[in-house]
């Protein structure tokens, strides 16, 4: 799995820290997602995919390698 | 509940498409089919009152997913074809260019439509804004006369103003609430809201309300206001609130009452379940129905409709969230603020452009807004997640047991 985010369309909601703690978290200043990991271990790409998918910004990408 | 053998989502928007994705990764492996009134694939709307009004994004940037990963999804979107009626007991929806579309489950995802002022129909330069090609329409006008006027003070009407005015016109945003989001966010955050649209030198009237839409050959030329008072205009924004999408319920015996009624689990009936801002669903902590209008409920609400749909019990619960740009302003508000709650300030300064508020009712905190501080007011979230959350005693023991139920209702 690779993460990427576009932190141009990011809202700063915190919804993929919510899920993720592990692998995102947020700037203090504004807010906007800061990537922690990239490329989490399996144990955590559940939680990833889920925070991809209720990003209320569709900010996250989540690309899924074999 | 076993699982359909086929799923039709009816309405191709975020909460729509959200559907369609949660089912193939919930495990879905039969038919299924996104439905949707307008032509585009699936975009994303808050931006359409942001950046791509005022031209900061191309088209394009708005768009939920490439066309690769639609490609990906294995689903059939059926586009620019809008659903004109529901038959409930076949799950059978017929389609304005009369198509007739079946499935064992039926997701109802058709959003909402704007409110209009009487005669607007009538005159050219009257925009609503809902859709992309709304956004696209306001924006080309917007570039060709300098005066706008925004006839609505609420979150769409306060970031029309915003915009516009970054893009250096003349605006005016007039409104029957005393003060921006008033009715939303209480007066103190509205008078602060209301200093900063008067800061960078829009026109407020407020507390008035509009007599009339003025015209000459055609186009507005004006809003009349109910003291007498003209405001000339060259393009004038109608935002004054949406009502759900469920005129081509009628008839279909499913119960609509300021939306599309759904118990706790987000159905309508039987193999009938309703997502987005267009579902009133029941509410396990709040005990109430409620109905959301904003981009979060949308994809939030659709897991669990994915996981309901596909034989689940899942209630949904959630902390409701909503943000809004303004200028430079983000304001993120995570629960139920309302203009009856008391406000306090718990950190960071309004003056210093920067603080976290608590909404309290009744002693509990009801919402938490940050201003321009959103890790900060993300960090108070629990407070308002506390007050509501369900009664430990209620729903089916196996959804609060089930992991993902509790992650979604945590999201």
């Amino acid at each position: 799995m690779n993460i990427t985010v576009d932190a141009g369309k990011c809202c700063g909601a915190g919804q993929c820290v919510l899920l993720a703690p592990d692998v995102f978290d947020q700037n203090e200043d504004d807010g906007i997602v800061v990537l922690l990991d990239a490329t989490p271990p399996e144990a955590l790409r559940a939680a990833v995919r889920e925070a991809a998918d209720v990003c209320p910004a569709a900010a996250i990408t989540v690309e899924e390698r074999p | 509940m076993t699982a359909p053998a086929d799923v039709l989502v009816v309405g191709a928007s975020a909460g729509g498409l959200a559907v369609a994705e949660a089912l193939r990764r919930q495990g879905h492996q039969g038919g299924l089919t996104v439905l949707g009134a307008e032509p585009h694939p699936p975009y994303d709307r808050p931006p359409l009152s942001k950046q791509v009004l005022c031209g900061a994004w191309e088209r394009e940037r708005a768009h939920l997913r490439s066309a690769e990963q639609l490609g990906a999804l294995e689903a059939d979107f059926v586009l620019g074809d809008a659903a004109v009626r529901l038959d409930v007991a076949a799950r059978e929806v017929l389609t304005a260019s009369g198509r007739t579309l079946r499935a064992g489950a039926v997701v109802l995802a058709t959003g909402v439509t704007p409110c209009r002022l009487p005669g607007q129909d009538d005159l050219a330069g009257v925009h609503v804004l809902r859709t992309l090609d709304d956004a696209l329409g306001l924006r080309e006008h917007l570039l060709a006369g300098p005066r706008l006027v925004v006839v609505g003070e609420g979150v769409l009407g306060a970031e029309v103003a915003a915009a516009a005015r970054g893009m250096g016109l003349d605006v005016t945003l007039a409104g029957l609430g005393r003060a921006v989001l008033a009715d939303q966010l209480g007066d103190r955050i509205a008078g602060a809201l209301t200093r900063l649209h008067a800061g960078r030198g829009v026109r407020l009237r407020l507390g008035a309300a509009v007599r009339e839409l003025t015209g000459s050959g055609g186009r507005v030329t004006g809003v009349r206001l109910a003291t007498g008072e003209l405001l000339p205009a060259d393009a004038v924004v109608v935002a004054v609130g949406s009502r759900p999408a469920t005129g081509w319920l009628a008839g279909s015996g499913l119960p609509v009452d300021d939306g599309v009624v759904c118990d706790a689990f987000c159905r309508a009936a039987p193999g009938v379940y309703a997502v987005g801002d267009v579902a009133s669903w029941h509410h396990e902590g709040l005990g109430r129905r409620l109905r959301l209008e904003n981009r979060t409920n949308a994809v939030e609400q659709a897991q669990v409709v994915a996981a309901n749909v596909l034989g689940g019990e899942r209630p949904y619960v959630p902390v409701p969230y909503f943000w809004t740009d303004q200028y430079d302003v983000r304001i993120q508000a995570y629960g139920l603020p309302t203009a009856a709650a008391e406000v306090e300030v718990v950190e960071g300064d309004p003056e210093d452009g920067r603080f976290v508020a608590l909404y309290r009712e009744g002693g509990a905190v009801t919402g938490v807004l940050g201003w321009n501080m959103a890790k900060a007011a993300r960090l108070r979230r629990p407070l308002v997640a506390e007050t509501m959350a369900p009664p430990p005693a209620s729903g089916p023991s196996i959804a609060a047991a089930a992991p993902a139920a509790s992650v979604n209702t945590r999201a």
